[in-house]
């Protein structure tokens, strides 16, 4: 008995032992490029957190390029912008994700973070959101800014008010209650559905922008998955949540009514057309755009929101570089972008994209 | 000197056995109890240690924030601390974790206390240990799954018992309301009662069980019923324990997090509609949901807002023990 027992300690040892050496193997190649080859790989690991609501699109992304790439771990802790890019500057992750481009305030530290370089804002995923209602028998809802601004401020009460049968005027609209979802935790879809609302509503949206839902009353959940919910549950309910919750859920999707000829529906292309109305507002291979939530063009959905990575121009530790430039110029190629379309998001408009694809390139 | 007298406490007794105290350190045999003793000083103090360290961590991070704070965070119902002129106050988050503290320990201590004394002095034994076991069991159930079971599934049934109570009893303030039900602090408090419902039942439970057999039976043999017996033999003395059970269930109420989080529309108000939707915070559930895109300031004023929390808990904490060591005398060698 004691014979057998000090038998599998020692088949412990010795397997843990060829583990550790194993292990041992494993690290000593942490970055090899061969830069002859196109396409080629880089392995070693890379961290990054930040923005949940690019989530869903960078685990897509890393599952493609893992299965490319096998020796390459990329790893994307959905923590939200905020600790995002705080992790950044404390220089725990290589890169962030953020809701939004950096703050001035938050600029100083990140460029301190990057030693030798600045920190830049890439635009890398966005995504429209949906103004998301549960109406039994409404299809083809239509809003508009100013509609939207009342409904989410309490000014609106129910769904057959003089206003929004103003909109619909073929659509026989209930006298059910409106029930206004907004989110309870502090969020970047937040954040541009108020700045659309901020934009395109100024009268009758007079509560700022910000994480933070800034509306007094209303009804509130945790996450886009809480919104989504709540509505799917309550009749005459209505939020906003990315398009893919919405579709998921099979709840109404609102169009917009912006000024343009005829009330723009929500699709991936609406989106991106609205996204190239945008401007580069950042200099150099800073590419923070300034949306046009405002926008009246044709066929253009003005109530998007627009993801960065937020990453070193210069001073990436070099054990790294490799592996964050690989990886980026992955997500910022026609087929990094191409496999959004199906999860809800909009791809880059072509003018964005190839900008985005030079500064990857140039980071050193 | 506090740590002092704890080291020497358990001497005293130790110590009273005669010649122990010449040959106490020489003698080979009293080296697990040294060990033991040290052991157990080092644990008391790095109690004491970590929590003189949270506290202090709470204060250090907290004090940018509240200086940058342009309201005051005593007065103030706001909280807005992301802002460039940031504002924000502990009064409405305070206030909704207490209320739904307070709710939850009024709706889970008498079912508790009826499931302990069940358990401890009414059913037969084939039933007792099992049930025993359920109760443990649910104490077990991490609160993730109740703030889900909160939201997906009670969230619709205490609706209609919200829009009965607003119907005929509306004229309390408590049961005030728009006609909006669900996601209320109705609905955190009961998540958070059947939460802690199982860490009083239990402990309560053991206590009751603690009861001297000679104090039960002569209640018994001066002629009480059984409830009478309950009364004047296990209760008094299952009193402190009870009560300590309590304060343990009441930190985790006040200090939960994600259910009340999933559960709970959330208002930075001060209402006691307890019925209606978006009418109050609680602390835990606000650190929660705001900390992911805080930046440093709005990050200090949530640390601001723990420390509040680490002190509403102490505070309560200290309560209870002042009640129990009243009682002391009355109970007897218990504690």
């Amino acid at each position: 008995m004691k014979l057998t027992r000090s038998g599998s300690y020692a088949g412990l040892v010795l397997a843990s032992a060829l583990s550790l050496t194993a292990c041992g193997s494993d690290d000593n190649g942490t970055v090899s490029t061969d830069p002859a080859a196109a396409g080629s790989c880089v392995s070693g690991s890379i961290t990054a957190a930040g923005s949940s609501a690019q989530k869903n699109a960078i685990d897509e992304w890393i599952k493609a390029y893992q299965s490319r790439c096998t020796g390459a771990t990329v790893n994307y802790q959905p923590v939200g912008s905020g600790a995002g890019i705080q992790q950044f500057i404390a220089g725990t992750v290589d890169f962030a994700g953020s809701d939004s481009a950096l703050k001035d305030e938050e600029r100083t530290a990140a460029d301190a973070r990057c030693k030798t370089g600045k920190a830049i804002d890439l635009p890398m995923v966005t995504g429209p959101v949906a103004v998301a209602y549960n109406l039994p028998g409404v299809e083809g809802l239509v809003l508009d800014a100013p509609a939207i601004a009342k409904i989410f401020s309490g000014k609106i009460t129910t769904w057959d008010d003089a206003a929004l049968q103003a909109l619909n005027p073929k659509t026989d609209l209930p006298s059910t209650k409106i029930q206004a979802f907004h989110r309870s935790d502090e969020s970047g879809t937040t954040d541009n559905e108020q700045k659309y609302l901020t934009a395109a509503a100024p009268t009758d949206w007079t509560f700022g922008k910000g994480k933070k839902f800034a509306a007094p009353g209303g009804q509130s959940a945790k996450g886009s998955d809480g919104v989504t919910q709540a509505v799917k549950s309550t009749e005459g309910a209505v939020t906003y949540t990315e398009l893919s919750f919405a579709e998921n859920a099979a709840l109404g999707v609102a169009k917009l009514a912006t000024g343009a000829a005829e009330p723009v529906e929500l699709t991936t292309e609406s989106a991106a057309k609205a996204v190239e109305a945008a401007t580069v507002e950042g200099s150099g291979n800073d590419l923070a755009l300034k949306l046009d939530y405002a926008t009246k063009a044709e066929g253009a959905y003005p109530l998007i929101l627009v993801t960065y990575e937020i990453v070193c121009e210069k001073g990436t530790p070099s054990d790294k570089l490799a592996l964050v430039k690989d990886f980026l110029s992955y997500t910022a190629s026609e087929d990094g972008q191409k496999i959004l379309s199906d999860l809800g998001y909009a791809p880059l408009p072509d003018s964005i994209r190839t900008k985005v694809a030079t500064a990857v390139e140039a980071l050193a | 000197m506090t740590a002092q007298q704890t080291y020497d406490e358990p001497a005293g007794p130790d110590g009273s056995g005669g010649a122990l105290p010449q040959t106490r350190g020489r003698s080979s045999t009293r080296l697990g109890d040294r060990v033991f003793r040290g052991f157990s000083l080092g644990a008391g103090l790095a109690l004491l240690a970590i929590i003189v360290a949270i506290a202090v961590f709470l204060i250090y991070r907290a004090v940018p924030a509240l200086q940058a704070n342009t309201s005051g965070f005593l007065s103030s119902t706001d909280w807005d601390p992301n802002n460039p002129e940031p504002s924000f106050g502990i009064v409405a988050l305070a206030f909704g974790t207490v209320l739904a503290a307070a709710l939850a320990l009024l709706m889970a201590f008498p079912v508790a206390m009826g499931v302990a004394l069940f358990i401890s002095h009414f059913a037969p034994r084939r039933f007792a240990t099992p049930l025993g076991y359920v109760v443990d069991l649910l104490a077990a159930v991490p609160s993730v799954v109740y703030g889900l079971w909160g939201i997906f599934f009670l969230n619709d049934r205490i609706k209609d018992t919200s829009a009965f109570l607003h119907d005929h009893l509306g004229f309390v303030p408590l049961f005030a309301s728009e006609g909006i039900y669900g996601r209320s602090i109705l609905l955190a408090s009961v998540v958070l009662a059947i939460m802690i419902l199982p860490i009083i039942a239990s402990l309560s439970r053991e206590v009751f069980l603690q009861v001297p057999a000679a104090n039960q039976e002569a209640a018994l043999a001066l002629g009480a019923t059984r409830w009478e017996m309950i009364r004047i033999a296990v209760l008094p003395f299952g009193r402190p324990g009870v009560i300590g059970a309590t304060m343990l269930a009441l930190g985790r109420a006040l200090g939960e997090t994600i259910a009340v989080a999933l559960v709970l529309s959330p208002a930075f108000l001060v209402s006691i509609k307890i019925l209606q939707p978006a009418q109050g915070n609680t602390i835990a559930a606000n650190i929660a949901l705001a900390f992911g895109e805080a930046n440093p300031i709005g990050r200090g004023a949530l640390i601001a807002s723990g420390l509040v929390l680490f002190t509403i808990t102490l505070v309560v904490n200290m309560i209870a023990r002042a009640v129990i060591y009243r009682r002391k005398d009355f109970i007897g060698g218990t504690l």
